[in-house]
């Protein structure tokens, strides 16, 4: 596709001999042939790629005016919001962009659970981006420790108390961490250069994440096999061009929504008070996009258990394409899968919820339930599918479960006359 | 008809177009705007000074939105000296009483207009200011007279708010 292309301009064919990044651009922005049946489900990457873009330039507009330090960060960040042109724009686009790239990202990985998208030959696409998940979490909890507000404090104090679970290493591990013996101006700077640091890790991801996909070519809603260049293809450009344009268009407006008429909603009014290491919030509860991970972490009664069992949640998704037993993508075509994965969605939306409440009484025992549901889906349900599951029949091509019996019939008729 | 058709597409495809870009620009300038300089720093554009503790011959520099300011309150000679230069050899022609509002006191911003040093006082070939970077000779009214320095140094905006007050900016 890329080694016929030939720049139109003598300046563009003269680089291009030298250098051949416009045939790179071209093969894999324009001509790569995409399934013509993709949703609006699959328009999730490019949105993606845009918070991405998004976070990478307010937050280093951002950058020029914060101070990593625990004395003036506080101030710098009200700096930021009474003082710098525009500064509340764009620190409340970077906090907003923050939450909005979550919901993408949840978004863009239910509909590879849902479209199987993650099996063979997709393997590899799926654990680079859990990988990238892994960084964006990271980086997320880093950028909200950096206001230096209650929630900021004891947020980063939760965490980074985490890894004193470890046997024998663990507080030598925390007072690594913290280059000191409690959580104070060392961290913060150190999670401020770390959180410059991985969204150019994780572009360079989402470059391997792309070029992983563009081999194999996208998945598709039926979860066939498609030719590259049959008739089950269009072009990228300006086909899915056009779609994730208008798709990022109407994400812009819930985004534009967040920004300017409630900035606030998503975040927690006690990190609008300077850390106090002195007094703990009387509630405090990790970004919304973390609670799931949070009430899996708050239902085990043991501290390395509840540990052991957070970080499985998310390192278990790695494991994913080898622990679903079944040759067939799409839930679509899988009778039972398609149940039990809007259970797990229904599962999670409901730990989410239960992260948010005091862990004690009834909310407890449900959340240790929806716990094992969880864990239940990876290592019992979606192995055992594989065998006990009688499977649709899948379709020979993209159109044909778009066409009628008479048209079908007649394709048959052509297709046995040919044999 | 030699002209083309203009169809409705075309016109779709032009308004839908030039709605991105002014969407584009308008987006870009708070990321252009946050560099330039912010309310704290815009409500530190003046300063007031008090004279009374300067004496004949004795200059002071101040700071003024973070730039070196030099107020000397002149002796008569130097007065003298700078009222009597004929204004045909000066490289930037600016008579003393177009630069000092009264003759006694020379308010002026401490940096030379060559590339930004800081001139040394009561140096150089005319007994005014003397920038060591790159040798620019100013006299006794802050005026260039001899080396790379294209202009007078400047004079800020100040008022005399009363006999012993100036407000700078």
């Amino acid at each position: 596709m890329s080694e016929n292309y030939a720049p139109k301009s003598a300046v563009g064919r003269w680089f291009n001999d030298r250098l051949p990044l416009l045939n790179l651009i071209y093969g894999h922005l324009l001509p790569y042939p995409t399934p013509k049946n993709l949703n609006y489900w699959w328009t999730f990457g490019g949105i993606l790629t845009f918070c991405l873009v998004t976070q990478i330039i307010t937050g280093l507009v951002l950058a020029m005016h914060y101070v990593a330090d625990a004395d003036l960060a506080f101030a710098s960040v009200e700096h930021i919001m009474r003082d710098v042109n525009y500064g509340w724009l764009l620190r409340y686009i970077h906090a907003n962009g923050a939450s909005l790239f979550f919901m993408a990202v949840y978004i863009h990985m239910a509909r590879s659970l849902f479209y199987g998208s993650y099996k063979e030959p997709r393997e590899l696409i799926w654990i680079i981006g859990v990988f990238i998940f892994l960084l964006m979490i990271a980086t997320a909890f880093m950028g909200y420790v950096l206001p230096w507000g209650q929630m900021s404090f004891w947020g980063a104090t939760v965490i980074t108390n985490l890894f004193s679970a470890i046997p024998l290493v663990g507080e030598s591990v925390t007072n690594w961490l913290w280059g000191g013996y409690a959580v104070g101006s060392p961290l913060l700077t150190r999670f401020f250069t770390l959180h410059y640091l991985m969204p150019f890790l994780i572009f360079a991801l989402v470059i391997l994440h792309v070029w992983a996909l563009h081999v194999p070519g996208n998945n598709n809603p039926e979860g066939i096999n498609v030719v590259q260049g049959s008739q089950d293809t269009v072009p990228f450009h300006p086909h899915y061009v056009v779609k994730d344009m208008f798709a990022l268009v109407v994400f812009l407006v819930v985004f534009a929504g967040f920004v300017f008429f409630v900035p606030n909603l998503l975040g927690h009014t006690d990190n609008y008070i300077e850390a106090n290491p002195l007094q703990t919030p009387e509630h405090i509860v990790p970004e919304w996009y973390f609670l799931p991970f949070y009430a899996i972490l708050r239902s085990v009664p043991d501290k390395l258990g509840g540990v052991i069992l957070m970080v499985s949640a998310i390192a278990i998704l790695a494991f994913l394409p080898w622990l679903d037993t079944s040759k067939v993508r799409s839930a679509k075509y899988r009778p039972l899968y398609r149940q039990f994965v809007w259970l797990f969605f229904a599962n999670v939306i409901l730990l989410g919820y239960l992260g948010a409440q005091t862990a004690d009484g009834l909310f407890l025992i449900i959340g240790r339930i929806a716990t094992a549901y969880y864990f239940a889906h990876f290592i019992i349900i979606l192995p055992l599918l594989g065998y006990i599951e009688k499977t649709k029949p899948l379709p020979k091509s993209l159109s044909e479960p778009v066409l009628s019996p008479e048209e079908r019939q007649m394709k048959a008729a052509a297709s046995g006359a040919s044999a | 008809m030699s002209e083309k058709q203009v169809t409705r597409r075309n016109f779709l495809y032009v308004t839908t177009g030039a709605f991105a870009a002014a969407g584009a620009a308008s987006l870009a300038w708070p990321f252009v705007d946050q560099m330039n300089p912010d309310a704290s720093v815009k409500a530190l554009a003046s300063t007031e000074i008090d004279l009374r503790p300067i004496i004949p011959g004795q200059s002071i520099t101040v700071m003024w939105r973070g730039k070196p300011v030099f107020i000397r309150r002149r002796t008569q000679a130097e007065i003298d000296e700078a009222k009597k230069v004929n204004l045909a050899d000066l490289p930037h022609p600016e008579a003393d009483s177009d630069r000092a509002q009264n003759p006694e006191w020379l308010v002026m911003v401490g940096i030379c207009t060559h590339l930004g040093c800081v001139p040394l006082g009561q140096k150089g070939d005319y007994n005014g200011w003397f920038c060591p970077c790159h040798g620019s000779h100013y006299d006794t009214s802050g005026r260039i007279r001899k080396g790379p320095a294209p202009t007078n140094l400047e004079i800020p905006n100040y008022v005399f708010l009363n006999e012993t007050t100036i407000k700078i900016g």
